[in-house]
């Protein structure tokens, strides 16, 4: 926000009545959500207390949440979650940092990204499983390897997002920077940065998307600890509802994380005409 | 002062978007360009901006070669432009660098109070209607007062009371400080309404055709004959700048000499 933005003040746009309604919106986006995974859940576990199934590989969910349960309660679930969050933020992290910069550079200079483009592009086509001996020969069997594999996860959606987001700036938006007279790094600061910003947003929650992914490839090849060492755990033991109760660990914080981003990134969109607004207010 | 000389513009695909445009146009004149589609007004308008570079000629604003954006000139588009992440007063703040917090406050205030959006200054773009849009692109314009200002065809999207209502607002906001005005349009009653001098183009290549000296006082009376005779003039003129028969008229003309009174 800049100095004149905050002097002069804004006229406030939400009164109570619809802070009210917002409200009532979220909560019914909410119920709505849930509706599905928790019928499905009521109608597996009916199935299973009615004897139409026994539940054996497919657990019923009250069994799923007794085992939740046993890992929370011995420790096991948080050493496992803090492993993985750890290895996903670390990963995050060097994946966004790379991907913006590589993205930027791409799409702000035409030479750039005819040099860099075509071979990431190929890289980009490599099965995230196809990197993992050589990162382990490159970085060890241990951290290294697995945060580089979701930093690499990362990296292709965070490059491409900001790239072609600024491939796709509206030209007569940096033309009025140019008429103003804005300098280079000025133009990408005010005009393409801010311009970019609901597309980068897209690309981050895609990116962390891709780097939960690459986690599971990362400790179903050599880990002692990671919610992907539980479902390995749980395969080689033969128990599904450790198999099962990982995975929906592993649905929770995605989730969760996904909503983080989103959440944080909402008064930073505020300015948006969009019909995603429109829809939601529908 | 700026002066036109011999301007010319060629771009990469070959198309010969502007010929041999010459003028002079003195401090705190409202010179309107007019003519068919094609015949090179907003090439020249994009020269004059900086923004485009002449391929032949040359653009001189006080003795200043313009080859790129001048901090003396100012441009008004077709569409508002407005960036859709800033506030209304940000907008119009976006050519305010270098001046103090207050300095700008204050010119981003009395701007928008000019144009009679002082209680839109909090509100995003995407709350403003068409006109009060383009009336944000006119303070933001007008706000770091530039010695010329350029306006590509600045109404062509409103509707006609909106229209109507800008062009006596826009006349309200140059008396304040007289910048010099090259407005392009297509619209004749715009033109004569705001002009000191119409410059009338014909196309392929783009070139000057005639200028027409406006002689009406101000404010000018749309229903007046006087009015209505600079309209057909200005209507004759343009048809026969699309008349391949007809002569360019430019010599014949008072080439860069402004009535000005």
């Amino acid at each position: 926000m800049t100095a004149v933005e905050m002097t002069l003040a804004r006229a406030p746009t939400t009164d109570l009545p619809s802070q009210r309604r917002n409200r009532a919106r979220h909560l019914r986006s909410l119920l709505l959500g849930l509706a599905l995974p928790v019928g499905l859940g009521a109608a597996w576990e009916l199935a299973v207390h009615l004897g139409w199934s026994d539940g054996r590989l497919v657990p019923p969910p009250s069994v799923i949440f007794a085992t939740l349960w046993e890992l929370a309660r011995t420790g096991e679930l948080w050493t496992h979650t803090r492993a993985t969050v750890l290895r996903v933020a670390a990963g995050f992290a060097l994946g966004v940092v790379a991907g913006t910069l590589v993205g930027a550079i791409a799409g702000y200079s035409s030479l750039s990204r005819h040099v860099l483009d075509p071979t990431l592009q190929a890289l980009r086509a490599i099965p995230s499983i196809a990197w993992v001996p050589l990162f382990i020969l490159w970085f060890g069997i241990f951290e290294a390897s697995k945060v580089a594999l979701i930093a690499v996860g990362v990296f292709f959606p965070v490059y491409l997002g900001v790239m072609g987001a600024i491939l796709s700036v509206d030209r007569k938006i940096v033309e009025v920077g140019r008429a103003f007279r804005l300098s280079g790094p000025a133009l990408v600061r005010r005009i393409l940065l801010p311009a970019v910003l609901p597309s980068y947003i897209v690309s981050l929650r895609s990116g962390l998307g891709l780097g939960w992914m690459f986690v599971v490839a990362a400790e179903l090849l050599g880990a002692s600890e990671g919610l992907g060492y539980l479902l390995m755990d749980g395969q080689q033991l033969g128990k599904p509802a450790q198999i099962v109760a990982a995975i929906v660990a592993f649905a929770v914080i995605g989730k969760t994380t996904d909503w983080l981003i989103e959440v944080a990134t909402v008064p930073l969109l505020r300015w948006q005409d969009a019909y995603g607004q429109q829809a939601g207010e529908a | 002062m700026l002066r036109l000389d011999q301007v010319g513009k060629t771009y990469p695909n070959g198309v010969n978007a502007l010929e041999r445009f010459s003028a002079t146009i003195k401090p705190g004149e409202i010179v309107a360009v007019i003519g068919g589609s094609g015949c090179g007004k907003s090439t020249l308008l994009r020269a004059i901006a900086g923004l485009d570079r002449a391929s032949r000629g040359t653009i001189t604003l006080d003795g200043d070669v313009i080859t790129a954006p001048h901090p003396k000139i100012g441009i008004i588009f077709q569409e508002p432009r407005l960036l859709p992440w800033l506030s209304v007063a940000d907008n119009v703040a976006f050519g305010l660098d270098g001046l103090s917090k207050q300095e700008r406050t204050a010119r981003v205030t009395q701007a928008l109070s000019r144009v009679g959006l002082a209680d839109k200054a909090g509100v995003w773009p995407r709350e403003l209607s068409g006109g009060q849009a383009q009336r944000v692109a006119i303070a933001r314009a007008l706000v770091p007062r530039p010695e010329v200002l350029l306006l590509d065809e600045p109404f062509s999207a409103l509707d006609a009371f909106t229209r109507r209502d800008l062009q006596d607002h826009l006349l309200d906001l140059w008396a304040d400080s007289r910048p010099t005005l090259i407005l392009v349009t297509h619209d004749v009653d715009e033109a004569v309404v705001l002009a000191d001098r119409i410059v009338v183009m014909r196309p392929r290549p783009g070139r000057l055709f005639e200028e027409i000296p406006v002689f009406l006082s101000r404010p000018r009376d749309r229903a007046s004959a006087l009015f209505e005779d600079l309209k057909r003039r200005v209507l004759t003129a343009l048809d026969q700048s699309l008349d391949r028969a007809v002569p360019d008229r430019q010599d014949q003309a008072l080439t860069g000499e402004a009535m000005w009174w």
